[in-house]
């Protein structure tokens, strides 16, 4: 073994290399020799593999080229269902029949596109694409003819099937909403996915890539997306050179989504539609004491069963094109100056700095000087000697310019967002906007301006910077009628399994604090000088309390002051005030809490009371509540008839603010 | 015996001309390359559907740039690379230790290093620099003390090195490559066999530790890699899922048969059934469209090269030069035999390349620098 002598051999060790100068260089030769030896090998093996693979075999693994590719395909989970608090279908798959072809099945597709069209109706565009995509498709590959058709139609072409080979009837599922406009807002709808929500980072679900697959576009369809979604099953399948499918091997069948029951009651939901009639105005009903979100009405509403099967190009422009803007989500999203629905606030805030007790009283003589500028009261007249009860129950401004300029713009800002003004509520939907309560910081940044004492006198009648969306009016009524940190409710179970309700924590004031803004809210219904007065109920057990707000969308000029021309029935629709109220019932032990907006409807007490309180009469009493809760003049014909609206039975020319 | 120009050509080694050098260069080696990467720039072309774009036109370029690089290596004197060689070592060194602490992550595992506008992979460098430093350390060596076990323990501990941090990335592939490239550098220096039969038991016993280790608390290897040893005992038992690439990529080759389905015919790289098919799996798809024709002329130039370095490194009598051929010809080796074995199902899917053939920059690189040092080696041998 020659190899193996350098090692085994020990008195070479240590003599010199002068005798053999090449002794190294034989031996990696030697061993460079063996290494290319095995390297052949090596080589050999691959080659002798090679043969194995590509000469012996090669019929084998043409076999399973051409027949045997193992393909994995997506199938779509059945999107979770939507139900309201009762239990009542809001969002629901409904079964799709379609009607699909695949050319080579059916000999002559033109002829048998002719037939189909003889017994369902379609349109040119259709055909147009129809025909594209027989072109362009491979012969195996299903078009789709007609999508969404009714049980007449596909049921005449399953009975001509004979006829008609190569014609497939199918049934898919889509999306319906079986109460579309009243809930639109709060449910959304789904549509296709777009080149947009592939791009999106966060949801790189590969089931987005199905054709046909639908996800949510709006309101908890969008916001509660992949809860609703679910996750999708695999299908393998054998596929041939050319893609055809050539059997099923096996299928795992995804996870459906998580079934959602919303806190909403339908019949309440659909009454605040019916009421608000063509208004363009928003309702939030909410329980007053867990913070379950009873009624999100946005009026007008539309049809969101047309977005699910892609919305005509005029259908949109004209929803688009509506000035009282029907897409848009006025309860979440519409931002309005509270008015006078913001003095329960200042009042709040001026009770516990200690400002302002219960018996103190600012004289009104119709005006607030400041500086050089003259800030009035909406009675020119003046209130006289106004305390806190009665500064609500008329809503004297000039008592709040006054408590406002004392109690400083920072305890009030501190004590809105307290009562959920000015923060942002969390809900699952998309388009929940947290609104503005000013702050110096805010202005500085904002306006690049350093705070007036006139900023705090607008706020302190909720005009000027101050802005709030009904659903936060809500939750502000709420939590002065419990004394407790109520929180908006949207869901109420999830997937059978009901969400605990949250402990709402005090709201730190005390109880005869509190009493001083619910006696003055109760004064503004039940009292005969309160600026809802008409707009009260007639049964002990079901007193309103209240507060009517109207704010201004423009500035009165000091000419229009002085040529008087500030009558909103003579400006123009868009140029006339909001007309707020929020109010819960009963008085004594509140239930529900309600705030309403009517875009440009006037004053509130004018316009938005009365809705109030007969959405406050459906929740109390059902939906036919008894003739004798009614101000014995305001009696409807029948139940839900709309009462007279008129100017309200006190005051002067102007409505309050 | 010699003749006598040669003689004096050799020892005037040192004091070439650019000219005379070039006209040493062994051309017949670089003919060799640039067949071979022709190869890859024709799979490259047909697995992207007849087109320079994405892949082949960008894999010339850098072939282009990379023969440039390994003429400058060739012109430099092999001298000089001895003396670098235990600098250069220290480099990837420290690069692999860069790796560790600031490397990029890419496909689950910490490879690559950004250097500006380029990303280095320190592991592909260090597989050059290992050859290079042993092949150093055994030209310092005495003869006679080579296989004494005192002075065994320094290359052990330069193998080591590099092998862990590599793993730690973890590539096991490359790795392994290394350990391999090392000892077949010893194995060339002389190191008594008794002591590769010995590692080659220790290895044995290393391996059914870790196999006996998997599922404990002292797992030694990812789960990923387990998953892939299995699947290469059985890939038939899970062809949706870990066996995937091997079942593919044997159907691809075995439909090719003898003749193949012709250029640009493939349907199975074509219908994207062949995973990685640009780069690991190229092998298949030239396979697949020339047959077994195609396969065994590709295994003959790639032995072809081997043939060519062993002469190069039987006729050089310098120590130096003959251990980096050796060394760098058998990294090279490594390289194609792993790929072939590894696409044709017979060792695990480690992510080896086909060397100058599959997609990828930094192997090209470190490629085509190893036929650099190999050319001085040549040009400047004794």
């Amino acid at each position: 073994m020659p190899l193996f002598r350098k090692a085994t051999t020990g008195p070479r060790r240590f003599q010199q290399p002068v005798a053999d100068d090449n002794a190294p260089a034989r031996s990696t030769t030697r061993r460079g020799a063996i290494l290319l030896g095995a390297q052949f090998l090596v080589a050999g093996a691959l080659a002798w593999r090679m043969r194995q693979l590509q000469i012996v075999e090669t019929e084998h693994y043409r076999l399973l080229a051409e027949e045997n590719r193992i393909n994995i395909r997506l199938i779509a989970p059945a999107r979770a269902e939507i139900f309201d608090r009762n239990g009542v279908p809001l969002a629901v798959n409904r079964q799709n029949y379609r009607i699909v072809m695949v050319r080579e099945q059916a000999g002559d597709p033109e002829e048998m596109l002719d037939r189909l069209a003889r017994i369902i109706d379609i349109p040119d565009h259709e055909m147009r694409r129809i025909l594209k995509e027989f072109r362009t498709k491979p012969a195996f590959v299903p078009v789709p003819i007609a999508d969404f058709l009714d049980w007449e139609s596909f049921a005449a072409v399953n009975a001509n099937a004979p006829a008609l080979p190569g014609v497939l009837p199918e049934v898919g599922l889509s999306r319906h909403y079986p109460h579309g406009p009243q809930t639109a807002h709060v449910v959304g709808y789904v549509g296709r996915v777009t080149e947009r929500d592939l791009e999106n980072p966060d949801d790189q679900d590969p089931i987005l890539q199905v054709p046909e697959f639908q996800i949510g576009k709006d309101g908890i369809e969008r916001a509660a997306e992949r809860e609703l979604r679910g996750s999708a099953g695999t299908r393998r399948i054998e596929v041939n050179a050319v893609g055809r499918v050539i059997r099923e091997i096996d299928r795992v069948e995804g996870a459906g989504g998580k079934d959602l029951q919303l806190t909403l009651d339908l019949g309440l939901q659909r009454y605040c539609h019916e009421r608000l009639g063509s208004e363009s105005a928003a309702v939030v009903v909410m329980d007053a004491t867990n913070g379950d979100l009873l009624a999100l009405a946005s009026n007008p509403t539309f049809e969101p069963n047309l977005f699910v099967q892609g919305i005509s190009q005029s259908d949109y422009a004209a929803l688009i094109q509506n000035d009282h803007r029907p897409l848009h989500n006025k309860w979440a999203s519409g931002m309005y100056p509270p008015g006078s629905t913001f003095k329960m606030v200042v009042a709040l805030a001026a009770l516990e700095a200690g400002i302002m007790g219960p018996g103190d009283t600012v004289f009104c003589n119709g005006g607030y000087q400041l500086g050089n500028r003259r800030f009035h009261c909406w009675r020119r007249g003046g209130h006289g000697h106004v305390d806190m009860r009665e500064s609500l129950e008329q809503s004297c401004d000039v008592y709040y310019y006054d408590v406002a300029r004392r109690v400083g713009i920072d305890r009030i800002a501190a004590m809105a967002n307290r009562l959920g003004l000015g923060v942002e509520h969390d809900l699952p939907l998309p388009s929940i906007k947290s609104g503005l309560i000013p702050t110096r910081d805010w202005k500085r940044a904002a306006k690049k301006q350093g705070w007036q004492a006139g900023d705090t006198l607008n706020t302190g009648i909720g005009q000027g910077f101050v802005l709030t969306t009904p659903l936060q009016l809500a939750i502000m009524t709420s939590r002065i009628a419990t004394g407790r940190i109520i929180a908006p409710r949207l869901v109420r179970t999830r997937d059978g399994v009901p969400i605990p309700e949250q402990e709402a924590p005090p709201l730190g004031l005390s109880e005869a604090q509190l009493r001083v803004v619910r006696d003055g809210m109760h004064s503004v219904v039940n009292s005969r000088r309160g600026t809802a007065w008409r707009s009260r109920i007639v049964d002990d057990a079901a007193l309103i309390a209240g507060k009517t707000g109207t704010s201004q969308v423009r500035n009165i000029t000091a000419a229009e002051r002085a040529r008087g021309v500030f009558r909103n029935e003579d400006l123009p629709w868009a140029r006339r005030d909001h007309a707020l109220f929020t109010a819960y019932a009963p008085s004594d032990r509140p239930k529900y809490a309600i705030a309403v907006v009517v875009e440009h409807g006037g004053g509130g007490s004018a316009a938005a009371a009365p809705v109030a309180r007969d959405i406050l009469m459906h929740a109390l009493y059902g939906p036919e509540p008894p003739l004798t809760a009614y101000p014995a003049d305001q009696r409807p014909e029948r139940p839900t008839a709309e009462p007279p609206a008129d100017a309200p039975a006190t005051g002067t020319s102007r409505m309050p603010t | 015996m010699m003749p006598v120009a040669e003689a004096r050509a050799r020892r005037n080694a040192g004091r070439l001309t650019l000219i005379g050098r070039l006209l040493r260069l062994d051309w017949a080696l670089v003919l060799l390359i640039g067949a071979i990467a022709g190869v890859g720039f024709l799979m490259l072309y047909s697995v992207a559907g007849g087109d320079l774009d994405p892949w082949s036109g960008r894999q010339m370029t850098r072939f282009g740039a990379g023969l440039v690089i390994m003429l400058i290596v060739a012109m430099i004197d092999i001298r000089f690379w001895k003396w670098a060689s235990p600098l250069a070592y220290l480099v990837a060194l420290g690069l692999l230790v860069a790796v560790e602490i600031a490397g990029e992550t890419g496909m689950g595992a910490t490879r690559w290093i950004a250097l500006g506008p380029i990303q280095l992979q320190p592991s592909e460098l260090m597989k050059i620099a290992i050859v290079l430093a042993l092949a150093r350390y055994y030209t310092w060596l005495s003869q006679d003390l080579v296989s004494h076990p005192l002075w065994l323990v320094p290359p052990l501990i330069m193998i080591l090195l590099p092998m862990v941090l590599v793993l730690k990335q973890p590539d096991l592939g490359t790795a392994l490559m290394i350990a391999m490239s090392g000892a077949v550098v010893l194995f060339l220096a002389g190191v008594s066999l008794w002591y590769f039969i010995f590692a080659a038991a220790a290895a044995g016993g290393a391996v059914w530790v870790v196999m006996a280790s998997r599922g404990t608390e002292w797992q030694l290897l990812k789960d990923y890699q387990y998953r892939r040893i299995l699947t290469f005992l059985d890939p038939e038992q899970d062809p949706l899922g870990a066996g995937y690439h091997i079942t593919q990529s044997k159907i691809a080759m075995g439909s090719g048969g003898f003749s193949g389905r012709g250029f640009m015919q493939g349907t199975q790289s074509r219908l994207n059934f062949l995973p990685e098919k640009h780069t690991d799996f190229i092998f298949t798809t030239l396979s697949e469209e020339f047959g077994f024709v195609g396969s065994a002329s590709l295994l003959g130039l790639y032995v072809l090269v081997m043939a060519f370095c062993f002469v190069s490194m039987a006729r050089n009598r310098d120590r130096f030069g003959s251990l980096i051929t050796g060394g760098l010809a058998a990294t090279f080796f490594f390289f194609w035999a792993i790929n072939m074995a590894m696409v044709m199902g017979l060792v695990p899917v480690v992510g080896v390349p086909l060397p100058l053939v599959s997609y990828g920059g930094s192997a090209m690189m470190v490629l085509l620098i190893a036929f650099g040092l190999i050319q001085s080696a040549h040009i400047h041998r004794k």
